[in-house]
């Protein structure tokens, strides 16, 4: 339950970083509050050549609020996203996603970023990021590109970013006025893992966007127009055959069968929520 | 650039306690090992080492961290409190919420203890109104097998009554 042996890099600025994870290629990665990485590493399910720190890079640990939308920088750790004084009314869903995002004592050291990267599938920050429509600022060496995060998230704790290339920030859409969320989780205590979390915008037109985290791979969408959403046998139809297209398995701690009908029935919940509060 | 290749012995400086404190380590250890076996600070426990189990919950910097997912490099210039801080330094009495746990047994075996005080040191610290379910909110990331929670709870209530009321009469 120790690492194993690796090198470390604590980069002072993002030409540092990039020029590390270069030269390191697949064998390097980054580490910032490492609340999931070194898990990972002290059971060797990680063994990292090196291991870059990226955690104090001033320019990483920005929350800007611009053009509509939030830039989050990878070094951000989860409580001071969570004391941004902000939060509620830029970004109500990460709001509310927040305090069931592991424990006080991890989101301490823990970033935003560094869960999207994580990806494990029944994480709550990487299924807000695919309901708001978010997009990840990934870079490399002399290169940039931005990923929607519906194109992010590839497979169980697997995505998009390149070796040699780290997440440099999120950028999450504010809601325009009108808009309302909600976020409902299942998990055997406070801080568990999720057995199923769902998240839901709902836009001032009706129409609903609801994310599930905790069953399939990754989190998955529902899309479901004004029209639906408003019709209750309908919504449950649709709820129903989403709740089967997501590939439920038993295991340790819960049934597929009991994933499915959380889906139908907090997923009911959350649109319901996310509907009644638009402001 | 900073660089340290996997064999390097980093001195690594902190504050522990108030103290100014060097540890040596290479890059993979974690500071949990580094305070228990570096040091000799061994009030910090280790229980799960993947950061379920809350025993070696430290205050990194004034907030409640786990010792075991930090590495001990990471650590560098950082204000450490650790269990040894929280009593007296001149005579050991123990501080308000080490007495309140003795008081009203909220402790057994007391491996899981040293972590379930720093985190509600920092819970009082910053809400010294800290209501029943914050209390709770602040355990749940603590596992205890012997005690039931509910005379941790007790014990913090009562603390929290006593650090607020020393507050008062001051």
């Amino acid at each position: 339950m120790k690492p194993a042996p690796f090198d470390y890099v604590a980069a002072r600025d993002m030409a540092e970083a990039l020029s590390a994870l270069h030269e390191g290629g697949d064998s390097a990665r980054v580490i910032a509050g490492g609340q999931s990485l070194v898990p990972m590493l002290n059971m060797r399910l990680a063994t990292p050549a090196t291991l870059v720190d990226i955690s104090r890079i001033d320019e990483l640990r920005r929350i800007e609020a611009a053009k509509g939308a939030v830039t989050i920088g990878a070094a951000v750790r989860q409580a001071e996203l969570g004391a941004w004084p902000d939060l509620a009314e830029k970004l109500p869903l990460i709001h509310a996603a927040l305090p069931w995002v592991g424990h006080v004592q991890t989101r301490s050291r823990g970033t935003v970023c560094g869960s999207v990267a994580h990806a494990d599938p029944s994480a709550e920050l990487p299924l807000c990021l695919l309901v708001l429509g978010g997009t990840v600022i990934l870079r490399r060496h002399r290169r940039t590109r931005e990923v929607p995060a519906r194109e992010f998230f590839l497979g169980m704790m697997s995505t998009d970013v390149a070796p040699g290339e780290m997440i440099a920030a999120l950028r999450l859409p504010q809601p325009e006025p009108g808009t309302g969320h909600a976020f409902v989780e299942v998990a055997r205590r406070h801080g568990d893992f999720a057995i199923v979390a769902c998240a839901a915008v709902a836009r001032p037109d009706g129409a609903v966007t609801l994310g599930v985290g905790g069953v399939a791979d990754t989190p998955r969408l529902l899309e479901i127009p004004a029209d639906a959403a408003r019709d209750a046998a309908e919504c449950d139809d649709r709820l129903n055959e989403f709740a089967w297209s997501l590939g439920a398995r038993d295991d340790l701690h819960a049934t597929a069968r009991y994933r499915r009908e959380l889906v139908r029935r907090l997923g009911r919940k959350t649109i319901e929520e996310a509907l009644s509060c638009r402001a | 650039m900073p660089r340290l290749t996997a064999t390097q012995t980093a001195r690594v400086q902190f504050s522990l306690n108030g103290r100014d404190t060097t540890a040596d380590a290479h890059p993979r250890m974690l500071l949990s090992d580094v305070l228990r076996q570096g040091v000799g600070a061994t009030g910090t426990h280790v229980g799960c080492e993947h950061g379920v189990c809350g025993a070696c919950t430290v205050l990194i910097d004034g907030v409640p961290a786990r010792a075991c997912l930090t590495l001990a490099v990471q650590a560098e210039g950082c204000d450490l409190r650790t269990v040894e801080g929280l009593a007296d330094a001149g005579d050991g009495a123990l501080s308000p919420l080490q007495a309140a746990f003795r008081e009203h047994f909220a402790l057994q075996c007391g491996f899981c203890t040293a972590g379930i005080l720093m985190s509600l040191d920092a819970l009082f610290a910053a809400d010294p109104d800290a209501d029943e379910a914050a209390i709770r909110d602040t355990l749940s990331g603590h596992l205890c097998r012997c005690t039931g929670y509910t005379p941790i709870v007790r014990a913090a209530l009562a603390a929290r009554d006593r650090i607020k009321g020393g507050k008062t009469d001051a």
